[in-house]
């Protein structure tokens, strides 16, 4: 239940990403689990230099953020801009740069599984009987900072209301004399940005391999969904309810039908309330 | 009439060069390109028609294998009788996938999609019957007296469910159908306001989609005599279904035929000259640059071309 509640935290910060650029500007990022793999591969490569995780995710938060504008640009100028069959084609473009990277990563690292090294990692804190490890204690406070941050910077920051600005109204934006392209663009920045830190927690949290993004596309997609497009609290606790009950099938069926604990609960969402719990 | 000499052709064409002395590997690497031609047709039939992006074609062809290795085993079922009830099952597994989620619109439909795969991938892994995790070992039965080997005579039998396959596609294309799918591509709500039955078509389109998908993964088990959930719900197969129609064209049934063929040529090249990583970077890459660079595929690059747009409009 612990164990749910921490590795919960963590699926919300992975998700977090995800929440702004599909939640509110309406991307189908779909290759943003495979960029949180880049992201891990990137802590790794820093990590052989003997960086910490963490500081070297935050040290990636740069360079993610100009990738996340660069795609943006491209897609904009590509799809959105061109309107017709937008749809279909972003979609298959983002399918197809998630396959590119994974096997991009395949062919230079192999399909091993990598972990990086770090004083908190393979220790435990012992609290009452429990024993947790302190790699997840790591990527909880981690995960609620981040969670905290974003929060904060979408409601409180000029930019930050302007980024909600655009989820709601595009149009009436554009008539306030604002350019809502270039908000978007940094919008969709930011949260590739905060991808990396969340790849960085990802091999905190455990190995990692390249074809790890198949299963966090359906945990991502899931948290995101049931949180109700764009939520910030919601993503925080649609997290902890899946973590929570990925933990509980965990115990009660065995480690190989978890995986579809995700899908099923997007399902299911998708089925009875695709608003999700804090729907616009 | 030049659709069904063309449909005849290609069939007796296989079937003469099953018959004939040609090398076992050409049908081996054939019988995989003809495999993604009835996939990409299939795909075609929700995507490219409806503009429904489905994620899981690897759903309905583990699933499709899976009921054939479920035959063989409990009841030693011949070929055509595992196809069939793979056809089915996957048919009422489009069925339920459409109930449930043809209802979203866009990429919620695509992410339900991927959800199924995984689903029923790991309902396949606790399932010990069908092998579990490891996979099932498959003893091939005998081949059919005209032809020399069983590789053979499976290309033969993918060649004409490739063949059903397009024309099923063909046949939806020109019917209402086919201008209804088309209408909900173009704006669900304005085709449901202009008494459309959009719901029952999606269905429908998913259900037959869903079909195909799984007759062309029925013989799987047969051609590699393994099967083994992990590949055979692999998302590549995904990635390839809906690559195919793209780089062909999605507006015309040729469109996936000739991705399928050239892109599935070019898979099998690359995978025995290089390895097969690169061959799903292959895919990926051609699906992005055609996507960004020519949206009408093959078929709206020739389309510019004049002769073609009289001989085939």
């Amino acid at each position: 239940m612990l164990f749910g509640i921490l590795v919960g935290c963590f699926y919300a910060a992975v998700s977090i990403g995800l929440s702004v650029a599909f939640g509110l500007l309406d991307v189908p990022h779909v290759a943003h689990p495979a960029l949180m793999v880049l992201g891990s591969y990137c802590t790794y490569l820093l990590g052989l230099y003997g960086w910490d995780p963490i500081v070297a995710g935050i040290a990636l938060t740069p360079l993610f953020f100009l990738l996340g504008v660069a795609i943006y640009r491209f897609y904009y100028e590509t799809f959105e801009k061109r309107g017709s069959d937008a749809g279909v084609r972003g979609l298959a473009f983002f399918f197809g740069l998630a396959f590119i990277i994974e096997v991009g990563l395949i062919l230079v690292f192999g399909v091993d599984q990598r972990m990086v090294e770090a004083d908190y990692i393979g220790k435990s804190l012992s609290l009452g009987g429990y024993r947790i490890p302190w790699r997840l204690l790591v990527a909880f406070g981690v995960a609620l900072l981040l969670t905290a941050a974003l929060t904060l910077y979408l409601s409180r920051t000029f930019t930050g209301r302007a980024i909600k600005a655009v989820a709601q109204d595009e149009p009436a934006l554009r008539l306030m004399g604002a350019n809502p392209v270039r908000i978007k663009q940094w919008a969709f920045g930011i949260a590739t940005a905060v991808t990396a830190l969340a790849g960085a927690m990802l091999i905190v949290v455990g190995p990692v391999e390249p074809s790890l993004d198949r299963v966090y596309i359906g945990r991502t997609f899931c948290v995101v969904v049931l949180a109700g497009l764009g939520s910030m609290t919601g993503t925080l606790l649609a997290g902890l309810i899946l973590g929570v009950s990925e933990s509980i099938v965990l115990t009660q069926f065995g480690a190989s039908w978890a995986p579809a604990v995700a899908f099923g609960l997007l399902l299911v969402v998708l089925g009875i309330r695709p608003q999700g719990l804090f729907g616009r | 009439m030049k659709f069904w000499i063309g449909a005849a052709a290609t069939v007796a064409l296989a079937a003469g060069l099953a018959l004939s002395g040609a090398n076992e590997y050409f049908f081996y690497a054939g019988y995989v390109v003809l495999q993604f031609v009835v996939l990409a047709t299939a795909w075609n039939i929700l995507g490219g028609y409806a503009g429904y992006v489905n994620f899981g074609t690897a759903a309905f062809f583990g699933i499709g294998a899976y009921t054939a290795v479920l035959l063989f085993k409990a009841a030693g079922a011949p070929l055509g009788v595992q196809i069939l009830a793979a056809a089915c099952a996957s048919g009422l597994l489009g069925f339920g996938t459409g109930l449930l989620t043809l209802r979203l619109r866009g990429i919620f439909f695509s992410i339900a999609t991927v959800a199924v795969i995984f689903i029923m991938q790991t309902a396949i892994v606790n399932w010990r019957y069908v092998g579990g995790a490891t996979g099932v070992q498959l003893l091939r039965p005998p081949a059919m007296p005209p032809f020399d080997s069983y590789t053979r005579m499976l290309f033969v039998v993918m060649a004409i469910m490739a063949v059903v396959g397009v024309c099923i596609a063909r046949y939806i294309e020109v019917s209402r159908i086919g201008r209804g799918l088309r209408a909900i591509r173009d704006s669900e709500e304005a085709a449901e306001c202009s008494g459309v039955p959009t719901l029952k078509l999606k269905l429908f389109a998913c259900t037959v989609s869903g079909a195909l998908m799984g007759a062309a993964g029925a013989p799987l088990p047969m051609y590699m005599s393994f099967l083994e959930p992990a590949s055979s719900f692999d998302l590549n197969y995904s990635v390839s279904a809906l690559a195919m129609p793209m780089i062909g064209g999605t507006s015309h049934w040729l469109g996936p035929v000739i991705g399928a063929i050239l892109l599935g040529s070019v898979q099998q090249i690359v995978t025995v000259t290089i390895s097969n990583e690169i061959n799903v970077l292959v895919v990926g890459v051609l699906l992005v640059v055609f996507v960004v660079a020519a949206p009408d595929g093959v078929l709206g690059l020739l389309r510019k071309l004049k002769w073609f747009h009289r001989s085939f409009r």
